[in-house]
Parts: C-alpha cells; sequence; structure tokens
C-alpha cells in the first residue's frame, strides 16, 4: 500500500502565508477533477441505489415504498439462489483451475534452459488481449450443441456423444467456465511468472546442494515465496468471478436459461428486461454484500497464512 | 549418481516442460486461428464433419455481410473515440491529482487519498442503474460521452501516478523550480510530465484496453444502432435470426485484429504494463 510521506517545505522567501495558501488552492483544485465525476457518476448514485433497494419503481411514474419487499421478494426468489449457485460453481470451475494451471506454466516458463521464451510468453498472454464479447462469441459457436460442433467433434473421435452445451445443466457451466479460463490463464501465469522470477537463485542453489528435488523445491521454496501473488490473484479472479456477464450473456442470450443466469445477468434482467428497479437495486446491494463477505474471508484467510 | 544418469533426467524433465509449453501455446492460439478459418468458410462448413480446419474463400462475402448486418466500421470508429479521449482525459485527471498528492501540501491530503483508494473496492454494478438513470436524465442516452465522461473517473491512476511520481521526481527539482519562480501548474506541465512518461505508456495501454473491452455499460447506455461501440455491435451479429457463422465470426476475427496487431508489436510494453498494474495495486 501507499506509503504516505510528509515532506517538510522550505520557507518560501516572500509572503510565506499566501504562498503556502496558493499552494492548497492548487492542490485541491488539482485533485477535484476526480472527485467532481466521483460524486455524479460514483458516490450519487451508489447512494441512490441504496434508496432504491426500498422503493418500487419502473423508471418512469412515481415511487413508492416498499420497506424490505425487495429484498424479501429476491431472497424468495428460486432463480436468484440458481443464479448465485451458478455463480459459485462457474468460479470453481472457471477460476481455481486458472490459478493451479497458471503456476505450473510460470514454473515451466522460469525454467532456465527453455528456448522460445518470448514467443511462449507471447501466445500464453495473448488471450488476454481479446474482448470477453469476442470470447464468448467463438467459444459459443464452439460449443455448439451439434454433432458437428468443434468441441463436439473433437470428442466423438474419442467416441464420446455430443453434448448438450447449450441448455444442459453442467454443459452450460463448462462452456462458460472454459472461456473464462481461456481469457484468463495467461494473464494469471505471467503474473505467477514475476513472481517467481523476483526469488533468489541462491535459496534454489541451497536446495540443490542440499539434495531436494524438485517438488521440495516447489513445495518449500516457490509456493511460499509466491504466496502474497497467490493471494492477490485468488483475490481479483474471485471478485471478478462474483461478476460474471458478459460470457453467460452472449452464451445464453436473451433467454437467460437458468443454466447459465449469473447475479449479474439476474440483476440486468430484472432491470432492464422487466423494469424493475427496485428488485435489480436491491440486488445490486447484495451483490455488493456477498462481495465484501468473500473479500474479509479472503483477507482473513490470507492474515492466517501470512503469521 | 553418475553423469549420463543425471542427463537423462535432465533431458526428460526438459522434454516435459516443453510439451507443457507447446500445448499451452497451441490452445491459446488455435481460436485465433479457427476464428480466420470460419471467417473464411461459407457458412455451411460449420455443419461438416469433421470441422473445417484449413481457411477457406469466402472471406470477402463473410466481410460483406458483416457490413450489411451491422454497422462494423461506424462501430470500430465509436470505439475509437471512445478509448482515446477516456484514455487521453484519463492520463491527464490522474497525473495532474498524482502529482498534487505527490508533491503539494495541503490539509486532509492522506484521508483525501485513502478515500480514492478505497473506492477501488467498489463493484460497478452498484450504482449501474442510477448511473443508467443519470444520463438519460442528462440526454447522453445513445451518446458517446455517456461513456467517456465516466471513463474518466479512475482511481487506479491516480493511485499509480502518485507513485510514479513520488519516486520518480525530485523534490529538489520542484524547489529549484519555484525559486526560479515556476507557478505549480508549469512544475507540472514543463517538470514532471516530461519525466513520467513510462508511467503515461503503462497507463494507456491499460485504459485504452478496458475502454475498447467494455462492454456491459455501452450495452446498457447505447441502444441505438449508430452510437454501438464495436463490442456493443459484435453481440448485434449473434442476436440475428438467421445465424451465419461465418459472418459472426469474420466479424469477430475482425474486430479482435486490431488489438492484437497492436500487442504483438508493443508485446513486452503490453505485458509488463498489464501485470505490472495488477501487482503493484
Amino acid at each position: 500500500m501507499a506509503q504516505i510521506e510528509m515532506n517538510k517545505q522550505t520557507a518560501p522567501k516572500d509572503s510565506p502565508l499566501s504562498e503556502k495558501k496558493k499552494e492548497s488552492f492548487h492542490g485541491y483544485l488539482y485533485i477535484s477533477p476526480f472527485f467532481v465525476l466521483f460524486a455524479i457518476f460514483g458516490l450519487f448514485p451508489i447512494l441512490f441505489s441504496f434508496y432504491l433497494a426500498f422503493q418500487r419503481w419502473n423508471g418512469l411514474g412515481e415511487m413508492e415504498f416498499m420497506g424490505l419487499q425487495n429484498f424479501k421478494w429476491i431472497l424468495t426468489d428460486p432463480l436468484f439462489w440458481k443464479a448465485l449457485s451458478n455463480t459459485m460453481i462457474m468460479w470453481v470451475l472457471g477460476t481455481l483451475p486458472q490459478l493451479v494451471i497458471g503456476i505450473i506454466l510460470a514454473y515451466a516458463l522460469n525454467s532456465v534452459l527453455i528456448k522460445f521464451k518470448s514467443f511462449f510468453r507471447v501466445s500464453i498472454f495473448m488471450p488476454y488481449v481479446t474482448s470477453t464479447v469476442a470470447v464468448a462469441i467463438v467459444f459459443g459457436i464452439m460449443f455448439n450443441s451439434q454433432e458437428f460442433g468443434l468441441v463436439n467433434a473433437i470428442l466423438g473421435n474419442f467416441g464420446f456423444d455430443p453434448i448438450n452445451w447449450g441448455s444442459s445443466e453442467w454443459g452450460v457451466k463448462i462452456a462458460i467456465s472454459t472461456m473464462v479460463f481461456w481469457r484468463w490463464v495467461g494473464y494469471n501465469t505471467i503474473i505467477y511468472l514475476a513472481g517467481l522470477q523476483g526469488i533468489p537463485n541462491d535459496l534454489y542453489e541451497a536446495a540443490t546442494i542440499d539434495g531436494a528435488s524438485i517438488r521440495q523445491k516447489i513445495q518449500y521454496i516457490t509456493i511460499p515465496m509466491l504466496r502474497p501473488i497467490i493471494i492477490l490473484t485468488v483475490f481479483t479472479s474471485t471478485i471478478g468471478a462474483l461478476q460474471l456477464f458478459t460470457e453467460p450473456l452472449i452464451f445464453i442470450g436473451r433467454t437467460y436459461r437458468e443454466e447459465g443466469i449469473t447475479v449479474v445477468l439476474y440483476l440486468y434482467r430484472e432491470a432492464f428486461s422487466n423494469s424493475a428497479f427496485g428488485p435489480a437495486s436491491a440486488t445490486a446491494v447484495i451483490l455488493f454484500g456477498i462481495i465484501i463477505i468473500f473479500s474479509t474471508i479472503n483477507v482473513i484467510i490470507a492474515n492466517r497464512l501470512a503469521r | 549418481m553418475n553423469q549420463s544418469n543425471k542427463i537423462n533426467t535432465f533431458s526428460i524433465s526438459r522434454l516435459f516442460v516443453y510439451t507443457l509449453l507447446i500445448i499451452a501455446s497451441f490452445l491459446s492460439i488455435f481460436p485465433f486461428y479457427w476464428m480466420f478459418v470460419m471467417a473464411t468458410n461459407h457458412n455451411s462448413a460449420i455443419n461438416n464433419l469433421p470441422p473445417a480446419v484449413i481457411p477457406g474463400s469466402q472471406l470477402v462475402t463473410n466481410f460483406t455481410n458483416v457490413i450489411n448486418t451491422i454497422d462494423f466500421f461506424g462501430a470500430i470508429l465509436n470505439s475509437l473515440i471512445v478509448a482515446t479521449f477516456a484514455t487521453a482525459g484519463t492520463l491527464f485527471i490522474c497525473s495532474l491529482a498524482g502529482f498534487a498528492f505527490a508533491k503539494l501540501h495541503f490539509k486532509g491530503k492522506n484521508i483525501l487519498f485513502i478515500a480514492i483508494l478505497v473506492t477501488m473496492m467498489i463493484p460497478p454494478q452498484l450504482g449501474l442503474i442510477p448511473q443508467y438513470i443519470i444520463i438519460t436524465k442528462l440526454g447522453w442516452l445513445n451518446d458517446l460521452r455517456a461513456i467517456i465522461v465516466p471513463g474518466l473517473i479512475d482511481a487506479f491512476g491516480i493511485f499509480w501516478m502518485r507513485q510514479y511520481i513520488s519516486s520518480n521526481v525530485p523534490d529538489e527539482l520542484m524547489d529549484a523550480a519555484k525559486i526560479d519562480g515556476c507557478s505549480t501548474f508549469r512544475v507540472y506541465w514543463n517538470i514532471t510530465v516530461p519525466v513520467i512518461i513510462p508511467a503515461f505508456a503503462t497507463l494507456a495501454i491499460i485504459k485504452f484496453m478496458y475502454m475498447w473491452n467494455d462492454f456491459l455499460w455501452p450495452l446498457v447506455v447505447l441502444r441505438d444502432q449508430s452510437s454501438h461501440t464495436i463490442q456493443v455491435a459484435l453481440r448485434g451479429l449473434i442476436d440475428n435470426y438467421v445465424r451465419d457463422n461465418g459472418m459472426i465470426l469474420s466479424g469477430t476475427f475482425w474486430a479482435t485484429v486490431p488489438l492484437v496487431i497492436v500487442f504483438l508489436l508493443l508485446n513486452r510494453l503490453f505485458i509488463s504494463s498489464l501485470t505490472e498494474g495488477a501487482v503493484k495495486s
């Protein structure tokens, strides 16, 4: 985090008071664009979301105070729970493998004797440059439910029956998780690689002299030294996974099929398909709460591990 | 352990590492290649078993169909406008604020800086609906300003600039300039800005890519086809009743190519910018 420094100011030669005032004034002036814009497009909307969560409103007519009705309505809606559990399942399917494979790939890339290192680095990172929409479109067509869909055709070569990716309970989730995995695994690999390169070589050399095996080196040197970066990636990818939206929207389309609906997609549907701004805002507030809970758990676990 | 045994295990692990990296690279690149294959094949080729894996002859036809379905170049232009203005504005606003936080003295500075950091924790969906209402009230629906102006808010950018300026612009230089009678803005413009070009490059790449790929917010406020950015326009391709996959992937391919080319040309800068930003924050 930012280290906060306080420098002693050399006293200006003439009229120190007005010079100081002038500097203060410029300081406030220079940071004001952020605060003005944030007040209008950030803070006010957030506060208003909390307000709207207790109202009934379709965006046009009069608002009507509902108390906790919106929350009650959402928390008893089976589709909301479906959306929440889908989000969690796809977080596990799409995010966790990413982190494990990312570490393995980073370890491979960090091997001293590998040639074409920059080729591997660039190609593994390339998916991250693609937009989420493009990824979802391409994989959506690859995961065509017919037997001639690319993935089904490959599976067919191994004697598997075609899988109904578009509308089966697990098919939809696996397809969406694959999109997330493909776009982010290289990004995390490069982050881990940066972490690996920060581990001093002496440690490995000392371990080699002591006769440590590769697995022991990974277990006792690499993983502990990478811990802060692992915590960081778990943190950011968890928050990202809770906000999953584009992939399912593109993949399952306007049908909002319940096999693939996520919390943000549920929110979007409430707001912009059903014009139910109250329940949609309540969903946003609930999502915010979930993110806070997850972040807190993350911080607690991180602190435990750091001890 | 004798010498030959050692070499043997050594090359086996090396073979393993190469195999792993080659598979990973193949899986990373293949979708790009396949996108190109489909973009050059007739829609019916997709229904073939086994699926087509070599480029066909429909490159021009498919792209013509794209242009007839969506305003492809208009959408690319909109994306360029949005990303360029938001990036330029962010660089200016964030470096100016970062400069103030790093080098100027004013009351409440630390608390204000921490407040900015806290805003980074808030999920963007929380204010989505009221933001939409504000944009409607401003009359900015279907107007690129709806994307550009809120896009100027960048807490990470201020954090990034402050850190860079703190550690790269010496206080002595500032003091000397002040004694010579430079105004604070001139100290920012003539002394700080030239020193922080690398920080600008990093932030510009992060911001430009973010704006170019952003989807949820443009989808909400850009309803009219003429205002679509490329990501929203691509969605229009799959929303058709007739699914012409050759056409869909042609549009997706040509929308992806520009950024990939820029990435390949500047890959070192890209990779370090996009990952450094994440690690430092």
